[in-house]
């Protein structure tokens, strides 16, 4: 199994006739998602790479393809209005691409995806992949992931794939890698992305990738250490990042002691977490938390 | 995006925030001038877009005009150092010449996006005219926080709550209640991330006013606010950062001999840390961004070799949409470019393109030294060391 996408997802990409958006579409449809249609406004009636319908609306094409997750990749301008649209159509998994989102407009949508539990995952995020279903959606390389069954959740992409790609050279399959993404709101954090991976019975264990900024890592400690029945290993990037400077993800700045990595890592520690100590690390111990889950 | 305090504060004078009277000057004479025309004592603050100035001397109250023109000559033209801005310092071209305030009691009132609350925050304390998070580390229970529902907007209860929580006079509740809700309109219209009253004085005949001021704008929203874009000055910010912005780079300096190339936010700070890891310092955070092509990789690499502190440059790429070939390239047109100034670089490529990536570099006559890791990246630096 795996956590929010699988085989079952019937995917719908919002943006699907620009750039950004053909160019992903076409990659997840390539990596096995069941791509059943795109919105673009204007472009009703046409096809999208041959096979897939374009509608007008996020409406017509969840009545007329039963489309159930998401994609959005849309300028930052219209990324609230088509994750609101999205929303209204009764999308319960809405996936958001899109940097560069004023985060006034994201404090609005994510608040109405929580009070209508819709999973919301970013904005400026990779998006979320299930190696074994066959299911990809969005941005990352998918040639890179192994079915398997070690969660990995991340707000920075490429350390995402950094982790993939580790772990995968080591022979460790993933269930499903979410990247939660860089802004300092956002639709799905750890926690949320922890509860589903508790819940999975085919995730055996979690690698959690955070950076300074925000408390989203100690609120994941506090799950961890109450809730969470499977072993974690937790980096933290950004321990060399100065405090008051912004390092390229808008939440990643460091504005008070609870933004500091160590303060973080001290939180995941005490939570019973793994440290991965360095970033060239997470494979090895990653390996180490499936060995003595064995033993 | 941050702005002067003299431009914070004529806009939240636009909506409603009781500023104390004042002009702003570039020259000793303008300043003179400003302040004979307030009379009495008055303050004298450099512009810069930093805290600490009290402390690092660039503030002052002074007795007459001809003390403000001898203060601002002092400070203007000159290059203030606070605890804020690194040893360089930042260039002082205005004043703020105000009215001296009498103050009775400081207080602090700041809006925030707060990521945790997941929404815009109002932060309140008695304690003002210190920094909050001093007051926060030793007496967190002199903050008072309000989470303001994203559908509901401000309510009035809540500004009656902050004015009670401050221990205002009975008569004064209703002003304070208002100048919440000035601030809370200032920052939701023009898309702030932070706005800041520090302190928030109240003087002896109960007047309260905004004494200084603070406002940032989230440099995301910009495009829906063509008018703010102007109040910005490069001048405070270092000129390779201002360099790299324009190539479409997220660039930081900071103060080490590594420079660091690398795509992706996240794993720009993984390889800064491996650098520590090694035992070196990062010269700077640089994400050359998703949708980098070879002019954007280029001039990455000339911003790092004009830094005369980079001792040798650290090239970590995961190549996803973005192609290592095309990275690779890059590195040599900005190479290229700065041929005297050449200095050794660890290249780390993994993913879409990465051998036709290393071939090109290896073949190339630059001092580079390919890893396949990052446990290699981190040996190689340290034998650079």
């Amino acid at each position: 199994m795996s956590i929010l996408v699988d085989k079952n997802t019937r995917l719908l990409v919002q943006g699907i006739t620009g750039k950004e958006g053909s160019f992903h579409a076409k990659r997840c449809k390539e990596y096995g998602t069941n791509l059943v249609s795109g919105v673009t406004p204007g472009r009703g009636g046409t096809m999208f790479d041959e096979t897939v319908k374009v509608f007008n609306t996020v409406e017509q094409a969840v009545a007329e393809t039963k489309a159930n997750v998401s994609l959005v990749v849309v300028p930052p301008a219209f990324a609230a209005d088509a994750i609101a649209e999205a929303m209204d159509a009764s999308i319960k998994t809405v996936v958001c691409i899109t940097e560069g989102v004023p985060v006034l407009d994201s404090v609005k949508v994510v608040d109405y995806a929580r009070r209508n539990g819709v999973a919301l995952i970013g904005p400026n995020c990779p998006g979320l992949i299930s190696p074994g279903g066959k299911c990809k959606v969005g941005i990352m390389p998918g040639h890179i992931h192994k079915a398997g069954r070690i969660g990995v959740v991340s707000r920075s992409g490429t350390l995402s794939y950094e982790a993939v790609g580790q772990l995968t050279a080591m022979g460790i399959g993933q269930s499903t890698v979410v990247g939660i993404g860089g802004d300092p709101v956002s639709g799905t954090d750890f926690v949320d992305v922890l509860r589903r991976f508790n819940d999975d019975a085919e995730t055996d264990a979690v690698v959690l990738i955070g950076e300074i900024g925000g408390s989203k890592e100690q609120e994941a400690a506090e799950y961890i250490k109450g809730h969470f029945k499977k072993p974690v290993a937790a980096l933290i990037v950004g321990q060399s990042a100065p405090p008051g400077r912004r390092m390229g993800h808008a939440g990643a700045i460091i504005t008070g002691a609870a933004a500091k990595a160590d303060e973080k890592m001290k939180a995941l520690r005490a939570a019973g977490a793994a440290i991965i100590p360095s970033p060239g690390d997470i494979g090895r111990t990653a390996q180490e938390l499936v060995t003595d889950k064995k033993k | 995006m941050k702005i002067h305090e003299y431009q914070a504060k004529k806009i939240l004078a636009e909506y409603g925030v009781p500023v104390p009277k004042g002009g702003v000057a570039s020259t000793p004479e303008e300043a003179a001038a400003v302040a004979a025309h307030l009379g009495g004592k008055v303050v004298v603050k450099a512009q810069v877009h930093a805290g600490g100035r009290g402390k690092a001397g660039g503030i002052k109250l002074v007795a007459s005009p001809k003390e403000a023109e001898q203060f601002a000559r002092a400070i203007l033209g000159k290059d203030l150092v606070t605890h804020q801005t690194g040893p360089k310092g930042v260039p002082v071209r205005k004043v703020l010449v105000a009215e001296g305030a009498d103050i009775q009691r400081e207080l602090y009132l700041a809006i925030v996006v707060d990521g945790g609350a997941r929404g815009v925050v109002i932060i309140a304390s008695e304690a003002g005219g210190v920094e909050i998070e001093e007051v926060a580390a030793k007496t967190p229970e002199k903050i008072l926080r309000l989470k303001v529902d994203p559908t509901l907007g401000l309510q009035p209860f809540q500004g009656r709550k902050v004015a009670y929580f401050l221990k205002v006079k009975e008569e004064q509740v209703r002003q304070v209640a208002g100048l919440v809700a000035s601030l809370y309109g200032a920052f939701m219209e023009n898309d702030c991330t932070l706005a800041e009253i520090n302190p928030l004085a109240v003087a002896p005949d109960g007047r309260i006013m905004a004494v200084d001021a603070k406002l940032s704008f989230e440099d995301d929203a910009l495009f829906r606010h063509p008018a703010l874009k102007e109040l910005h000055d490069p001048e405070q910010e270092a000129a390779q950062e201002v360099q790299a912005r324009n190539a479409g780079l997220n660039y930081v300096q900071l103060d080490g001999n590594i420079g660091c190339i690398v795509n992706g936010a996240g794993l720009a700070m993984a390889t800064m840390d491996v650098a520590v890891a090694a035992g070196a310092r990062p010269a700077n955070f640089l994400d050359v961004g998703g949708g980098a092509d070879e002019a954007r990789v280029a001039e990455a690499v000339r911003i790092l070799l004009s830094d005369s502190g980079v001792d040798a440059i650290l090239v970590n790429i995961f190549g996803g949409i973005l192609r290592c070939d095309v990275v690779a390239r890059g590195i040599l047109i900005g190479a290229e470019s700065a041929s005297r100034n050449l200095r050794p670089m660890v290249v780390r490529m993994l993913g879409t393109n990465a051998e036709e990536g290393r071939k090109l570099l290896s073949q190339s006559s630059l001092d580079v030294k390919l890893v396949n890791d990052l446990g290699e990246a981190a040996a190689a630096i340290k034998a650079l060391g």
